[in-house]
């Protein structure tokens, strides 16, 4: 029993890493827009949808398919930024919610209308099924392990990214303080945008693990979207790190929840990010 | 303002025509038949969640994408107290209101602690909570919901004509207090806050409006009108059912579609968004998936051509509002 439930958080854990894929891009894009992007989850969704056409419908290898899809993501979210997201920057919260809003809408329903509803999952080939056998009933899952590895990396490299380089700098300037930036030369609408073009990246690289890990389909995103939030707001606001924390919590808590029952799973998710809100309002991990 | 007098004519004619459909809307057990007046009975419901979201999201600065957590709750709780508690139908109508009000005071302190920019999602996750809990509750059919027992039904009335008439009284004066006592909030000195509130939120803090205090007043003031709208859908669909009761499609998204596009931030807005959508749904529902696209692309347009929607384009050319919110300075 006890090792059940150890193996349980062991899952949960390796699945935080996905949720905090999810949600270090969503995290990001707060930075930059000073709001939650509503559309968050279902443009996760949306690339994988790609990724399942260029790997099914046009034979693509998994990882060609991969690499295929991150310029695509990073232009994506650049001229995103660009051509919509910055003619609403800076004005009333309603005209942002709005905008994301409406994209969100608009990609849910396209997938539905161009894939129908059904539930997908890209095939991975073997290292799905590869499994390590730990003894105490504890099995790692290669494919999690792997995707939980790549989540630590990207966190990382992010962190560094932001904090250590030229580029992060602009950024950060940016987003702090938009009219003094612009003050001494910065092209902000640019920076903003290849901001955004990072946010695209995470998004790809996320979508592509997703979409050969768990099953989506049209409507999914929202889901993605709640889980990538939980995990912000509990990791504290600007902390990559915190916002590893936070995925692994929320993912923690729904692998434990689908053990008592698998309709709690989703509750128990829910529950404990409240919960663990009322107490610390600022985040475990607030910059 | 030499133009102002010729133009005037403009705003008594489009008085005229919101006065018609006043009129309408009294004689119309009389005109329409149960189809019609079930439809009416929708439009009313609508209006009210719309008018609802407005006050929220366009005056109060508290951008909501979980309108249907609270519509689920009335719905939940006036079957809860009718069919479980026994309670007569119509003060089960009432209750289901009072308990929405008690749901929301939590919610509030959940969701006020939340920066401005994660508000509306925060919204959201407790409205998933809530929806996701009802789902758990077996005396209200778990996940797959559960119908109102006829015994509760007959008590609108024996007949099909009977029951469709007496509900849709029921909801032609839950709409008729929910818009006058909102406007008589905007009147009020809290209702001033609140549009000063909307033109500048910095400078109406400046000079001394109490924006925390303007916004829980909007907040609780919303919630018992969510709930009753709740009951009254309940009281159509003849059922609760999770994914039903808690529509995030029906009384969210729709509703945010109807208020951006009829003007937000105005009382003529949702009005005119009720009154579009109604006419337009027909059509939309042959269009399957594409219609919402058309709406989310209309929404972004609204935003960034005009912000205040139909409404916003056609005071361009009248000159007053219609339902004038705003006191008049004396001459």
């Amino acid at each position: 029993m006890a090792g059940a439930v150890i193996n349980q958080i062991v899952q949960g854990v390796l699945l935080g890493g996905l949720y905090a894929m999810f949600a270090v891009g969503l995290s990001l894009s707060v930075g930059v827009m000073r709001f939650v992007n509503i559309a968050h989850g279902d443009l996760i969704v949306l690339i994988s949808f790609l990724v399942l056409t260029l790997t099914t419908k046009l034979g693509m290898p998994l990882l060609v398919a991969a690499v295929i899809v991150l310029p695509v993501t990073f232009a994506g979210g650049y001229l995103l930024q660009r051509l919509l997201l910055q003619r609403v920057l800076g004005e009333s919260v309603l005209s942002i919610v709005l905008v994301t809003f409406g994209l969100s809408v608009i990609v849910q329903n396209g997938l539905q209308g161009t894939y129908g509803a059904d539930t997908r999952l890209v095939p991975g080939g073997a290292i799905v099924t590869a499994t390590i056998h730990l003894g105490g009933g504890i099995n790692i899952g290669v494919l999690p392990l792997a995707i939980f590895i790549c989540a630590v990396v990207l966190v990382f490299v992010l962190d560094l990214a932001l904090y250590r380089t030229r580029l992060g700098a602009r950024i950060r300037a940016v987003s702090d303080d938009v009219a003094s930036a612009n003050l001494v030369g910065l092209r902000s609408a640019h920076i903003y945008a290849v901001a955004m073009g990072i946010v695209g990246v995470t998004i790809g690289i996320s979508a592509a693990f997703m979409a050969v890990w768990t099953n989506f389909d049209p409507t999914s995103g929202p889901s993605r979207l709640l889980v990538a939030f939980e995990a912000v707001v509990l990791g504290g606001l600007g902390s990559l790190w915190g916002t590893l924390a936070g995925g692994i919590i929320v993912a923690v808590a729904q692998s434990i929840g689908a053990q008592f029952d698998a309709g709690w799973q989703l509750l128990a998710g829910h529950l404990v990010f409240l919960a663990v809100f009322l107490i610390r309002p600022q985040g475990l991990f607030p910059k | 303002m030499t133009s102002l007098p010729s133009k005037l004519p403009l705003v008594s004619a489009a008085r005229g025509v919101l006065g018609l459909l006043a009129a309408m809307l009294f004689a119309a057990p009389w005109i329409f038949g149960p189809a019609e007046l079930q439809i009416l009975t929708e439009l009313l419901c609508l209006l009210v969640l719309a008018m609802m979201w407005n006050l929220l999201a366009g005056y109060a600065d508290i951008v909501t994408i979980g309108q249907h957590g609270f519509v689920g709750i009335g719905c939940y709780s006036f079957y809860g107290f009718v069919v479980l508690a026994g309670v007569g139908p119509y003060l089960a109508i009432l209750l289901a209101g009072l308990t929405t009000l008690v749901f929301a005071v939590p919610a509030m302190v959940i969701i006020f602690r939340l920066r401005a920019a994660y508000l509306a999602v925060g919204t959201w996750v407790l409205a998933e909570v809530m929806m996701l809990g009802a789902g758990k509750i077996e005396a209200f059919g778990a996940g797959l919901g559960i119908s109102l027992p006829v015994s509760v039904v007959r008590e609108f009335g024996g007949n099909i004509v009977e029951r469709f008439t007496t509900i849709y009284w029921i909801s032609l004066a839950l709409a008729l207090v929910a818009m006058g006592a909102t406007y008589a909030l905007m009147r009020s000195a809290v209702g001033i806050g609140l549009t000063a509130m909307r033109d500048n939120e910095e400078a109406a803090g400046t000079i001394g409006v109490n924006l925390f205090r303007a916004r829980v007043i909007c907040f609780l003031w919303t919630a018992p009108f969510l709930g009753l709208a709740g009951a009254l859908i309940t009281l159509q669909k003849l059922r609760i059912a999770p994914a039903a009761s808690f529509s995030i499609t029906d009384w969210t998204v729709y509703i945010i579609f109807i208020v951006v596009i009829g003007g937000v931030g105005s009382f003529e807005g949702p009005i005119i968004g009720t009154l579009v959508f109604f006419a337009i749904r027909e059509y939309l529902q042959d269009w399957g998936v594409w219609h919402f696209i058309i709406l989310g692309g209309v929404s972004i347009a609204t935003v960034l051509i005009e912000p205040r929607g139909i409404w916003g384009l056609l005071r361009r050319v009248i000159p007053a509002d219609l339902i004038p919110v705003a006191h008049t300075p004396p001459r």
